[in-house]
C-alpha cells in the first residue's frame, strides 16, 4: 500500500499544506477531506468584493499548483472522528481513512449569539454560501441592518452595506470603540470617526439581549431594553474552532489545536495543525501559543508543518511575521507584526490620526507591530517598517494580550 | 518562465515584493511593477509571491 497523508479541511490551509508537502518531497498519496462542496477559495473578499457584487465565485477559487494535480479530493465530506493511536479518520459517510500523516486544517466557524428570538434574518459570514445569502438580503429595497460585533468582519460588512446604498446600518458592541481589542484606542477612535462620517451608526457599550419578531427578526433588543428595528442581522462575534472530530485523543483543544514549535499536536510526530485552527508558539515573540486568524498564516504554517511531517532533518525555529489587512469604505488597514502585544505603548510614526496615519506598537520599548490606516502611500510607509520589525530580537517575557 | 499579473485584480498590496523582490517592486506612487520573463532560477520566489498575493492576481505561465 502506498503511504498516505490525510488533510482534514480543504480550504486555504489544507490546499497550501498539500502543495508544501509536495515541495518538501512527499511523493506518497494525499487525500483532502472538506465539508464544503466548493474547491478551496479565498475568504477575505466575502465581506468585501463579493458582498459588494464586484467579484464572482470563479475569481475567488485558488489556482492549485501543478504539483497537486494528482491529489484525491473528498469534497462535501466531513471528518467526524479520529483515532490517532490507530492512525485513522472516520468520515460522515462511514468511510475510514488510514493515514501515515495527518494534517488538521479544519479552521473556524462563526460563534453564534445565544439569545431568545427567531432565527430567520440572522446571518454570519464565513462561507461563500453565507456571503451570497447576505448579499441577497442586503440588496432588498429598504433593508435595515444591524451588525452585532464591531471587529474587522463586522466593520467590513457595515462599510460594504453602506456602499451598497443601505440607509440604516448600525453596529452594536459591548466595548466602547470598534476594533480596539486588536488595534488599541487610538486607531479604534480613528476608525469610529471614519465610519460615522460615512453613514454607519454605532450603539457601543451595550450588549444584545434578544431578537424581536415572530417568524423573522424585526429588531434587536439591546441590554438597556431599547430596540433597534432590523430585517437583517449580521452576527460577527468571533469564531469557534472546528475540533470536535478530534475529541477523545488526549489533545489540548481548549482553543484550537495546541501545537509545539514544529506544529505537532500532542507531541505526535505524525499529526500537525495548520491555519486558523493551530494554536502555536511564535519564536519571534514570547513563545506563548496563540491562534492567529490572519490570511498569511495558512501559507506560513503549511510550509513549516510539511517539513515536520516529511521529516526534514534540521528543524528551523518557527517565527512568522504576521501580516493582516482590512478594507473598509475607501481606506485600508495594513498591519505587520503583533500590535496586540504592544497596545500599552502606541506611538504615531507618520501622518496623523485625522488623516492617513502610521502607528507603532511597542513592548518594553521595542517595536512589535505597525499598522497603517489610509491610502497607498501610508501602506507603503508601513512596508518600510516591516524590515525594522524583522530585525527586532525576540521578546523574552510573557505578554498578556 | 513567464509571469502575468492581472492588473484589474491587483490592489498594490505589495506582498509579492517581500516574497520576490527581484521580480516585483512598487514604484514611487506605490503601484506594482514587475519583470514578466524572470530567470527560471527565481521560480521558487515567484511561486511564493503567487501564494501570498491576497488577490491571487499572479499567474505563472510555463
Ligand atoms: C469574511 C472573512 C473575511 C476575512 N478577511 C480577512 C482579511 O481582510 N485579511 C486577513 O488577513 N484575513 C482575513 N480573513 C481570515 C482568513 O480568511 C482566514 O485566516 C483563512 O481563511 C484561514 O484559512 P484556514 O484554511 O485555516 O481555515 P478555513 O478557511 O476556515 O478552512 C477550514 C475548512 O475546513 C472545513 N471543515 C471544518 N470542519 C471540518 C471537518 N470536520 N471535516 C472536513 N472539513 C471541515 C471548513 O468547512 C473549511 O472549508 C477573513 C475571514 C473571513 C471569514
Ligand atoms: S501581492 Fe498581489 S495585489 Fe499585491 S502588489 Fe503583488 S500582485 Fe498586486
Amino acid at each position: 500500500m502506498t503511504a498516505r497523508i490525510v488533510v482534514a479541511g480543504a480550504s486555504m490551509a489544507g490546499l497550501r499544506a498539500a502543495e508544501q508537502l509536495r515541495a518538501a518531497g512527499w511523493r506518497g498519496a494525499i487525500t483532502l477531506v472538506g465539508d464544503e462542496p466548493h474547491p478551496p477559495y479565498n475568504r477575505p473578499p466575502l465581506s468585501k468584493e463579493v458582498l459588494a457584487g464586484k467579484a464572482s465565485f470563479e475569481s475567488l477559487a485558488f489556482r492549485p499548483r501543478a504539483s497537486v494535480s494528482d491529489v484525491e479530493w473528498r469534497l462535501g465530506r466531513k471528518a467526524v472522528a479520529a483515532a490517532l493511536d490507530e492512525r485513522t479518520v472516520r468520515l460522515d459517510d462511514g468511510t475510514e481513512l488510514s493515514y501515515d500523516g495527518l494534517v488538521v486544517a479544519t479552521g473556524m466557524r462563526p460563534r453564534r449569539l445565544d439569545c431568545p428570538g427567531p432565527a430567520a434574518g440572522r446571518h454570519t459570514v464565513r462561507t461563500l454560501d453565507d456571503a451570497r445569502g447576505l448579499r441577497e438580503a442586503l440588496t432588498r429595497p429598504g433593508a435595515r441592518v444591524v451588525v452585532v460585533g464591531a471587529g474587522f468582519i463586522g466593520c467590513e460588512v457595515a462599510a460594504t452595506a453602506v456602499g451598497l446604498g443601505v440607509a440604516e446600518v448600525t453596529v452594536v458592541d459591548p466595548l466602547p470603540l470598534p476594533m480596539a481589542g486588536p488595534l488599541g484606542e487610538l486607531l479604534g477612535r480613528a476608525m469610529l470617526e471614519r465610519h460615522e462620517a460615512r453613514g454607519v451608526r454605532f450603539a457601543l457599550g451595550t450588549g444584545v439581549a434578544g431578537f424581536t419578531g415572530e417568524e423573522r427578526v424585526t429588531g434587536v433588543e439591546l441590554s438597556d431594553g431599547s430596540v433597534l428595528a432590523a430585517d437583517v442581522v449580521v452576527e460577527s462575534v468571533g469564531s469557534v474552532a472546528n475540533t470536535e472530530w478530534l475529541d477523545g485523543n488526549g489533545l489540548d483543544l481548549a482553543d484550537g489545536v495546541l501545537t509545539d514549535a514544529r506544529l505537532r499536536a500532542g507531541g505526535r510526530p505524525d499529526v500537525v495543525a495548520v491555519g486558523d485552527v493551530a494554536r502555536f508558539p511564535n519564536a519571534r515573540y514570547d513563545g506563548v501559543p496563540r491562534r492567529v486568524e490572519h490570511w498569511c498564516i495558512p501559507t506560513d504554517t503549511a510550509k513549516h508543518a510539511a517539513k515536520t511531517l516529511v521529516g526534514d532533518a534540521e528543524p528551523v525555529p518557527f517565527a512568522p511575521l504576521p501580516s493582516f489587512w482590512s478594507d473598509q469604505h475607501d481606506f485600508r488597514l495594513q498591519s505587520f507584526g503583533a500590535p496586540v502585544l504592544g497596545k500599552g505603548d502606541v506611538r504615531v510614526l507618520d501622518g496623523d490620526p485625522e488623516g492617513d496615519v502610521l502607528v507603532g506598537y511597542h513592548h518594553d520599548g521595542r517595536l512589535v507591530g505597525v499598522v497603517a490606516l489610509g491610502g497607498q502611500a501610508m501602506t507603503a510607509s508601513a512596508a518600510r517598517y516591516r524590515a525594522e520589525l524583522l530585525k527586532q530580537p525576540a521578546l523574552t517575557e510573557t505578554v498578556s494580550g | 518562465m513567464k509571469v502575468v499579473v492581472d492588473m484589474n485584480k491587483c490592489q498594490d498590496h505589495g506582498q509579492c515584493v517581500f516574497a520576490a523582490p527581484d521580480v516585483f517592486s512598487l514604484d514611487d506612487a506605490g503601484h506594482l511593477a514587475y519583470v514578466s520573463d524572470p530567470d527560471d532560477a527565481l521560480r521558487d520566489e515567484v511561486e511564493e509571491a503567487a501564494d501570498v498575493c491576497p488577490l491571487q492576481a499572479i499567474r505563472i505561465e510555463a
